[in-house]
């Protein structure tokens, strides 16, 4: 039943993405769009870009998925979708546990997957683009979990805009210091996997809680 | 379903149900109960509590007095989830897609009951040929007429339909009257609420009036 309940979730979310396909680049397209204002910024010099690369482009990231996080419950709170969902005989945080990892999917993963053409403006080291590829799959996950739990705390405000950047942001430092950490690390010559590790643990720890957590803010903000 | 003693366990039964919003009663205490076979209309004026009640049966609110009893038992989520279908004013229909699309989703979410399927739900409510429209392009009649079919497909037996003659033409009272006339012979129940003004089912029918309350 969770299963089922799961792909149908999956397959709605996809259908809604392919209606307005546009948007699913808009977060990719902010992040080109800030990495090219560092470069201008700086000069395009390589020498000054290429030690800033690995950091520039964790925060462009990370910011790109700040834009998207009001969206997430947002749309299914107002046409009443939400009501369905904790009317539902699976668990609440199961599905919004599916619809964070398919949001993530659909705006964190194209930013991603454009990290490495992005490498190449801001001159990063190619020996870096492994590990910081591996800590954006490992770090951006937690960005959205913690995220779903911002967003649905701010889910009973008819705006929630700046808010939720300024709750979210003191959340996703640890992430961001392991995570832009693990690179830098690896540009020193030191071993990344410690970071990587911590990473991966703190994405477990989320997996677990940021859906219960959020599944209780969505309850209390609908009541 | 349970075949032992119908009679003795109403598929609903509650109990001294009040509820209040910052100290302030907005209905009850309630005692009824719905057999299968039946609907109970829940009239009252706006702002009475009736879609309320409905939302503490549905259990989307917790409320401050009183039990609700599903064939007996006390009323779990999980148990709501396989007995209830609530029917609120919105309904939960994503505006980019289509009527079919909309339905296939509900049915993934809330289970589907055997024999039924999505065509023939929307043929019963008159929106055959509407199934790849977006539900955005359908009048207000028409998405309550997709939001009536979800719950012909849906498995559970209670429906809880909260306005379900707003907005809808006189060919759609009569089709929801139908729908809840077919529903009830198949062993299921109604909660309907309205304001008085239109025609009730032609089936068994009890009547719960609410007020407010002093």
């Amino acid at each position: 039943m969770m299963r089922r309940a799961a792909g149908a979730l999956v397959t709605r979310d996809l259908r809604l993405l392919w209606t307005r396909r546009g948007d699913a680049f808009q977060p990719a397209l902010f992040a080109l769009l800030m990495v090219m204002l560092f470069a201008l910024a700086l000069g395009g010099d390589a020498k000054a870009l290429a030690p800033v690369a690995s950091a520039v482009l964790w925060l462009a990231v990370l910011l790109a998925g700040l834009l998207s996080l009001d969206s997430m419950f947002r749309g299914d709170a107002e046409d009443g979708s939400l009501e369905q969902w904790m009317l539902a005989p699976v668990p609440l945080w199961w599905l919004v546990l599916v619809r964070t990892l398919v949001h993530w999917a659909s705006t964190a993963l194209p930013v991603i997957l454009a990290v490495p053409m992005l490498g190449e403006l801001l001159h990063l080291p190619r020996a870096q683009l492994p590990v910081l590829m591996v800590s954006l799959m490992l770090g951006t996950p937690i960005l959205s979990l913690l995220g779903a739990v911002v967003a649905a705390l701010t889910i009973g405000m008819r705006r929630a805009g700046v808010l939720v950047a300024l709750l979210a942001l003191p959340l996703y430092v640890p992430v961001l210091v392991f995570g832009a950490g693990a690179v830098a690390a690896s540009a020193q010559g030191l071993d990344a996997v410690g970071a990587l590790l911590l990473l991966g643990a703190g994405l477990v720890l989320a997996l677990v809680l940021a859906p219960l957590a959020a599944a209780a803010a969505l309850r209390i903000a609908h009541n | 379903m349970p075949e032992d003693i119908p009679e003795a366990r109403p598929l609903l039964a509650v109990r001294g149900l009040a509820f209040r919003r910052d100290e302030t009663p907005i209905f009850g205490p309630l005692d009824f109960k719905v057999d299968a076979g039946e609907a109970l209309l829940v009239q009252g004026d706006n702002g009475a509590g009736k879609t309320t009640l409905l939302r503490v049966l549905a259990g989307l609110l917790g409320a401050d007095h009183g039990a609700v009893d599903i064939h007996g038992h006390s009323a779990q989520a999980d148990s709501r989830a396989r007995h209830i279908a609530y029917l609120g004013h919105l309904a939960g229909l994503k505006a980019d897609l289509g009527a079919r699309h909309n339905l296939e989703y509900l049915c993934g979410l809330h289970g589907q009951r055997p024999g039924q399927t999505i065509d023939a739900a929307l043929q019963i409510v008159g929106l055959a040929g509407f199934g790849d429209v977006p539900t955005r392009q359908l009048s207000a009649g028409q998405k309550k007429r997709l939001a009536l079919a979800r719950l012909w497909v849906s498995p559970a037996p209670l429906w809880l339909l909260d306005e379900p003659y707003a907005n809808l033409d006189l060919d759609g009272i009569t089709l929801v009257n139908r729908m809840v006339e077919a529903h009830l012979g198949t062993g299921g129940a109604a909660l309907i609420t309205t304001h008085g003004a239109y025609a009730a089912p032609p089936v068994r029918t009890r009547m719960l009036e609410l007020g407010s309350p002093a």
